[in-house]
């Protein structure tokens, strides 16, 4: 029994284009965003936010001086009052990403909270005395007993007993899991139901500080932090709006001045500087920036991972090594059966039929292979035997042997040292060369397993790693991100070097202990790179909190989970990989909507500055260079345009751009000409058209 | 344009390009404490100030230490130069007797605001000058304090940028260097031996050196003429070197006893670019991956060649309202055509072109040529060049600190495109490396733009204290756009410590003299202040090895990105005010439209 | 802070003697020794008395001499103690105003020549002292001379040819006649004649 997915659930190790669960505009969602977007124009919201807080100032200053106008009779009513609208719709598309985004958390918190029905439990108060109590009243420490169809009533470790669990809530995986006292499979969590046996489990959260609490917590976006990268992009953008504030209110006192020079033109009014500054400001990216953040953490989330922090996220970003764990991750998870090997005077046929034989009841992928491999190499169907004629071996740690007794023959298969002893048991022996035969098989990488009858050694199979399909490629794309692969195993050097040669990877850890793992760590932290790791293991602790992205198997303990700052809820070590990606793809979409945001200034300026002055100096309309309809089109425009493009931009927001495993360079070359270029030249036609809708409906 | 004006800049461009790598190396050496051929010469002189100013030449200090003392030495230096101006008629190596009853009739009082303007411009490397050198200052003045502080504000300068370089170059350290050393270093054996051997070409081309009495001819036409005298070479070359640009004369560069000949204007323009070009080298080599440096140098040279040739193309094409008078416009092999207004005839358009660019694109602010009388377009291109930063070469040392404040902010921006935490050169790029180069952005967009709205519309009483002319604005030779340019023209170039100006404005009345003080040490402090702390919190960290996941910033990629990022921060920042000056004149000068020089309405 | 004054101060005045003193001391000497004429501002004497620069320009107005450009230094131009331009700009009334009698002027004083005026002999120069103006200027103003002074046309020509400083290391600057200079010749040559 594993819970590491089978072999065809195998996940892309770099995914082509990330996974989306949800649609990206579900409409329960969509209504619970549109309402909050409004709700969030409260100031106190906004103060958060400087750039948006900026535009609604202006809003607001601009509503006053249309309410001024509509009071006194001044003129140009309209357009004052169509840019104070306008104003307002930037701000409330910007709350609508954001409304989005959180909405998209909130949904899947809700049905995470089903789950979180008031259960009781039964606590064991010493002794064998036990003592029914509400779920909500345990303590860390409490050990309770679970029976088959109850709900674990929180997280704990298993201290006696063995059971099956379901924990589809968590992991919306169906397939039952084992929990059982001491090892790696000790950890189970509040909320999961037990299916069969019964178990005493040790209660180690207190209420509302349980896993499930802090998952809610953490999808509602209640306890997000801005993360580093996030607070600096604050600080530019911030930064920016100071700057932007600064040109246009000086405007004001240069404006003066050129009236005055030409004796009698017009200086500009508020509803147009504010308009110009509103443009200018990187609303764009102010809009979208924690759009972004929680649709990362939301995007790691579709992948069934829990991400403890946005920070982890970002972090993840910028790994430079990734450690793999060798099985599951490089191989398939479990060795295969590629050929037989007989020992001298048995043919091979017999061999393949008595292997195949021994395995019949091995529900192992081992033993499945050996009936694969006897089909397709000698065409040995698979045969049905019932329990009275043949007797089933199982495996056991202590004989290391499996097979099967049938008509008298005693069937073996198992490690070599064992088939051997068992041989002789029989009065049989073991000849030299067929050691021999076995190291050779351990020297290239594989494992032999011995197969005999009775006294009788018939030979060898031999069991090798496989390597998964496209490794190679693969890891050769992690290369071009600039990010090394680092083989962890259990295997002696030799196997090891033979496993790592073929996959590819840049370099291995053998016979790793945990303290291994935690000093390789160390080392490359050193020489200052990052370094992301998955483990489950109480003993893996230590390196998952030193790594800068540590993803735990939720299969794990729950030492490792609370080490670790993510949480693999489907136990799929591959999805590091993907993790990476999305973190990279993160960072990717802030960097692109700065660049847009800050490019399509210039076409802003193109519209709205011969307009400003066309009173005072005609001859700037050569600048008008997308020949807008009049200056009040223009300006009215130009904050359209503004606006529009948030709400166009929210849903790459909430996915990310488009992300492709490259070097840096490529993906700078790209991003650029998209974002870059593109958002220098995008404004113009953008603006150019809505002006002509502005003056075809005579708005301006 | 004119196959040999364009000779010209490419002979002077391929020099530069020649001089960078061996001046760099030799000024990673000098700073790095290294052993140079000139150690053997200068060494002695080294220690000896070490000995006698008590600089213990091994202890290094933190960043804020190192900000302490540039500001104490500035401090100092301050107090230096206001007390050499003030007292100047009771000191001696003063002929003509400047800041005394029997001073020529003409000269100009060195009243306590000019004195304070000249000072802090000075000081701060700016040479913004509000006076006629040859009417106002002794020669002790301009010798001994003036022509010192283009030695010592220039080491300064340079200071700076190794500390940020030393930033990024040490990991894990506290400490980046030693301001004192920096400084003696600097002028000992890079700003001194430069400037010797500058000041003696120089001379040999016709530029004056002696502490003779005014000179009193009697023309052919039968007038007295006065010709002023002074020790001019030795302060011409560390006036280019240091990229200070305070002339001996009122007319700068294009007097000529400052520059005389052609081959004297190019040297001069050399010894503008020498030492900044220099730096992006030295920048390389302390970082241990010049590539790094040649980038710099690339973004600098597309920026400076692009400038170079709109310049040059907009005065080639001259002023089309004076060409309608039946004036030549076209360069032809007996005269130069163009807009020869405001320029040398031995410069021509070319090479004044090429020197307003350099000046403007350096924080040198020497002019061979008046800016004031620059078309609208070649004026808009030198304005800008100052308002980008002074990034392109830039000044000594604040051209590369400068540009690389604008790399950070570029890899910040661009470097989240590649889907890593921005990193530049192995460091980090985090708040508050965005948190202080976003500080040092505004402070200088609000040093600029707020300075210039007071002026354009600030009023003082006519004849008062204050601006005697009465509204700031009506101290501009120029009215309509052209006069709101000269007035932003010289609050960008006091931010940007340059120290040229359109220099139809009259600068010496208290309101200027002080608000453009003001502007300088603003512009030069807290721009520098933000610096060092990045420089400080940039030496604590790591540097990250750099893999095909990093962004390269040596290609032509980061090149164009780095571009990008001076071109639009200073487009977006100024681009609104801009085309209220030179941008608008631009369109009524093709109209056809006139301005009179009269007095505003108000 | 108080703790670096000191250093400051005692390198300030480190750096005063050295670069402020030494320096220029050194410079002067040796400019003194080597180039004695230059470090002493390229005077011209006549008879023993000081008659100008050969670098600082003079005005003329007599139809017998070049006429140098316009000048901006001082109120009647050429004043040497107040170098500088005019500073006006292109869309300056004042400068068109100047410009346009500049050109008018140009043409009155030499009506012989027809075709564009040359750039440099209408406007003035950055310093206000340029010394020279360009050969098409003083071909243009030849006739003038030479009918002033009774000379022929082919002479004063040739006399401009010789006095034509090229570009200097053949691709630096503009090529220029240096107006005091070609003026004396032009007495030396008056001069000459008499004797």
């Amino acid at each position: 029994m594993s819970t590491l997915p089978s072999v065809e659930q195998e996940t892309e190790l770099i995914p082509k284009r990330l996974a989306r669960a949800r649609p990206l505009f579900d409409h329960e969602i969509l209504r619970r965003a549109a309402r909050q977007s409004v709700l969030k124009l409260r100031p106190a919201v906004q103060l958060k936010n400087p750039v948006m807080f900026v535009v609604e100032v202006g809003a607001a200053l601009t509503t006053l001086l249309a309410a001024g106008r509509a009071w006194n009779g001044g003129p140009g009513l309209s357009f004052v009052i169509q840019i104070a609208l306008w104003l307002w719709f930037t701000v409330v598309f910007a709350n609508f990403a954001e409304a989005m985004a959180e909405a998209r958390g909130k949904a899947q918190a809700d049905t995470l909270r089903k789950t979180k029905s008031d259960s009781t439990a039964t606590r064991v108060t010493g002794g064998c005395r036990c003592e029914v109590v509400p779920a909500s009243k345990l303590r860390a420490g409490d050990i309770v007993i679970c029976e088959a169809g109850s709900l674990i009533p929180g997280d704990g470790d298993v201290v006696e007993g063995i059971a099956t669990v379901d924990e589809s809530v968590i992991t919306g995986e169906s397939a039952p899991v084992i929990r059982e006292s001491g090892g790696d499979r000790s950890a189970v969590t509040g909320g999961t139901k037990v299916l069969s046996d019964c178990i005493r489990v040790r209660i180690t959260s207190n209420p509302g500080e349980t896993f499930l609490d802090r998952m809610i917590a953490l999808v509602e976006g209640a306890e997000r932090q801005k993360t580093p990268n996030e607070i600096a992009l604050n600080i530019l953008i911030a930064g920016l709006t100071l700057i932007f504030l600064l040109a246009v209110i000086t405007l004001h006192p240069f404006s003066i001045y050129a009236a005055a020079s030409v004796r009698g033109g017009r200086i500009p009014g508020i509803a147009v500087l504010i308009s110009l500054l509103v443009c200018l400001i990187p609303t764009t990216i102010g809009g979208l920036l924690s759009a972004i953040g929680i649709a990362g953490m939301d995007r790691v989330m579709q992948h069934n991972v829990l991400a403890m922090s946005g920070k982890a996220v970002e972090a993840a970003g910028d790994v430079n090594t990734l450690l793999l764990d060798k099985t599951g991750t490089i191989t398939l998870g479990n060795r295969q059966a590629v050929e037989f090997l007989p020992a001298s005077g048995v043919a091979d046929r017999d061999l393949a039929d008595a292997a195949q034989l021994s395995s019949l009841a091995d529900e192992t992928p081992e033993g499945r292979s050996i009936m694969v491999l006897a089909k397709e190499k000698y065409n040995l169907r698979g045969r049905e035997l019932s329990q009275q004629e043949a007797r089933f071996i199982p495996f056991s740690a202590y004989t290391r042997m499996s097979g099967v007794d049938l008509d008298g023959r005693r069937l073996r298969k198992g490690a070599t040292e064992a088939v051997g002893e068992f041989v002789k048991e029989n009065g049989g022996r073991v000849p030299p060369d067929f050691m021999e035969m076995a190291d050779r098989i351990s020297r290239s990488g594989g494992t032999p397993l011995a197969v005999a009858e009775g006294s009788r050694l018939l030979g060898l199979v031999h069991l090798k790693d496989i390597v998964k399909g496209g490794m190679r490629e693969r890891l050769a794309h992690l290369r071009t991100m600039g990010i090394r692969s680092v083989m962890i195993t259990g295997d002696n050097p030799l196997t090891a070097a033979a496993i790592a040669n073929e996959a590819g990877v840049d370099d291995f850890l053998a016979q790793a202990t945990p303290q291994d793992k935690l000093e390789y760590i160390r080392n490359e932290q050193a020489e200052g790179r990052r370094v992301a790791m998955t483990g489950d293991g109480t003993n893996d602790a230590p390196a998952l909190a030193q790594a800068d992205v540590g993803v735990a198997m939720n299969s794990g303990t729950m030492a490792a989970k609370e080490a670790g700052n993510m949480v693999d809820l489907d136990s799929n070590p591959t999805k590091l990989v993907e993790i990476v990606a999305i973190g990279k793809q993160l960072l990717m979409t802030r960097g692109a909507l700065t660049t847009f945001s800050i490019a399509n200034d210039i076409a802003k300026y193109f519209a709205i500055i011969p307009a400003m002055f066309a009173g005072t100096y005609p001859a700037l309309n050569h600048l008008n260079i997308m020949h807008l309809h009049s200056p009040q089109s223009a300006v009215l425009s130009a904050v359209i345009f503004n606006a529009l493009i948030i709400v166009a931009l929210v849903p790459l927001a909430l996915r990310g751009v488009r992300y492709r495993p490259q070097t840096a360079a490529s993906l700078l070359r790209r991003n650029l000409l998209i974002y870059g270029l593109g958002g220098i030249i995008a404004p113009f036609p953008g603006i150019w058209i809505i002006d002509r809708l502005v003056a075809f409906i005579h708005l301006a | 344009m004119t196959p040999l004006g364009l000779l010209n800049i490419a002979v002077f461009f391929l020099v530069i390009l020649a001089l960078t790598k061996p001046l760099g190396a030799f000024m990673a050496e000098v700073f790095q404490g290294e052993r140079t051929f000139l150690h053997p010469l200068l060494r002695p002189l080294e220690r000896l100030i070490y000995r006698a100013c008590g600089v213990r030449e091994n202890s290094e200090q933190r960043w804020t230490q190192y900000a302490a003392s540039l500001v104490a030495f500035s401090l100092v230096c301050f107090l230096f130069v206001y007390a050499f101006e003030r007292l100047q008629g009771l000191l001696p190596l003063n002929p003509m007797g400047f800041g005394t009853g029997h001073a020529p009739g003409g000269a100009t009082r060195m009243t306590p605001d000019l004195a304070f303007n000249t000072a802090v411009s000075f000081v701060t490397n700016t040479n913004w000058q509000a006076y006629a050198g040859e009417a106002t200052l002794s020669y002790l003045v301009q010798m001994a304090a003036l022509a010192v502080e283009n030695f010592v504000s220039a080491a300064a300068g340079v200071a700076v940028a190794l500390a940020l370089v030393r930033g990024l170059a040490r990991q894990q350290s506290k400490t980046l260097g030693n301001f004192w050393v920096d400084l003696t270093r600097g002028v000992v054996y890079v700003f001194l031996p430069l400037a010797f051997v500058g000041a003696l070409v120089l001379g040999s081309q016709g530029v004056i050196q002696n502490f003779r009495q005014y000179t009193r001819a009697a023309t052919l036409q039968g007038s007295t003429d006065v010709i002023p005298q002074g020790p001019v070479a030795s302060q011409e070359a560390i006036k280019m070197l240091g990229t200070n640009g305070g002339g001996f004369f009122n007319a700068n560069s294009a007097h000529p006893f400052e520059n005389p000949t052609p081959l004297s204007n190019f040297i001069e323009t050399l010894m503008i670019f020498a030492v900044p070009a220099g730096l992006t080298y030295t920048f390389g080599k302390m970082i241990g991956d010049t590539r790094q440096g040649w980038a710099l140098l690339a973004a600098m040279s597309v920026l400076f060649l692009f400038a170079v040739f709109v310049v040059y193309g907009a005065e080639q094409r001259g002023n089309p309202i004076l060409t309608r008078l039946g004036i030549e416009r076209s360069a032809t092999a007996r005269q130069p055509g163009g807009n020869m207004e405001g320029k040398e005839l031995r410069f021509g358009i070319a090479d004044s072109a090429l020197f307003a660019t350099v000046t403007t694109d350096a924080s040198c602010g020497a002019v061979s040529s008046m800016h004031d009388s620059y078309t609208p377009l070649g004026g808009l291109v030198l304005l800008f060049n100052i308002e980008l930063g002074e990034v392109v070469f830039g000044g000594v040392g604040s051209g590369l600190y400068g540009m690389l404040l604008f790399a950070m902010i570029g890899v910040f921006i661009a470097g989240l495109m590649v889907g890593r935490t921005p990193e530049y050169v192995g460091k980090k790029i985090e708040q508050k490396e965005v948190k202080m180069a976003m500080l040092a952005l505004i402070i200088m967009a609000a040093n600029i733009l707020m300075f210039t709205g007071v002026s354009s519309v600030a009023r003082f009483s006519k004849r008062g204290y204050w601006n005697p002319p009465g509204a700031a604005a009506e101290n501009t030779a120029n009215a309509g756009p052209h006069g709101f340019t000269e007035i932003l023209y010289a609050y960008s170039s006091a931010n940007g410590n340059n120290g040229s100006a359109f220099a139809g404005i009259d600068a010496n009345t208290p309101w200027y003299n002080v608000s453009t003080g003001f502007a300088i040490l603003i512009g030069r402090f807290l721009f520098i202040i933000p610096l060092l702390a990045v420089a400080g919190t940039l030496v604590a960290k790591r540097r990250i090895p750099s893999t095909s996941g990093t962004l390269p910033t040596h290609g032509a990629l980061f090149v164009g990105v780095l571009i990008g990022t001076v071109v639009i921060v200073g487009a977006l920042t100024f681009f609104p005010a801009l085309s209220l000056g030179p941008i608008v004149e631009h369109f009524l000068m093709v109209q056809g439209k006139l301005f009179p020089a009269v007095a505003l309405p108000w | 802070m108080w703790r670096h004054i000191g250093p400051a101060f005692r390198l300030m005045f480190a750096f005063t003697i050295l670069t402020g003193f030494l320096y220029p001391a050194v410079v002067t000497e040796l400019c003194q020794v080597f180039f004695p004429r230059q470090a002493n501002g390229s005077l011209i004497y006549r008879h023993g008395r000081v008659l100008g620069s050969s670098l600082i320009g003079q005005n003329f107005t007599s139809p017998a001499y070049f006429h140098p450009r316009p000048s901006a230094a001082g109120v009647a131009g050429y004043d040497p103690m107040a170098s500088g331009g005019s500073n006006l700009g292109p869309t300056s009334r004042a400068l068109y105003e100047r410009v346009k009698a500049d050109v008018a002027q140009f043409r009155a004083e030499n009506p012989g020549y027809q075709g564009p005026v040359p750039a440099d002999a209408v406007t003035a120069s950055a310093s206000g002292l340029d010394p020279d103006i360009s050969p098409a200027s003083a071909f243009a103003q030849a006739a003038r001379v030479a009918h002033a002074r009774g000379l022929s046309r082919r002479q004063i020509r040739h006399l401009i040819r010789d006095y034509t400083q090229k570009r200097q290391l053949g691709f630096l600057g503009e090529p220029r006649v240096n107006v005091l200079e070609i003026n004396l010749a032009l007495d030396r040559l008056a001069q000459d004649r008499r004797q």
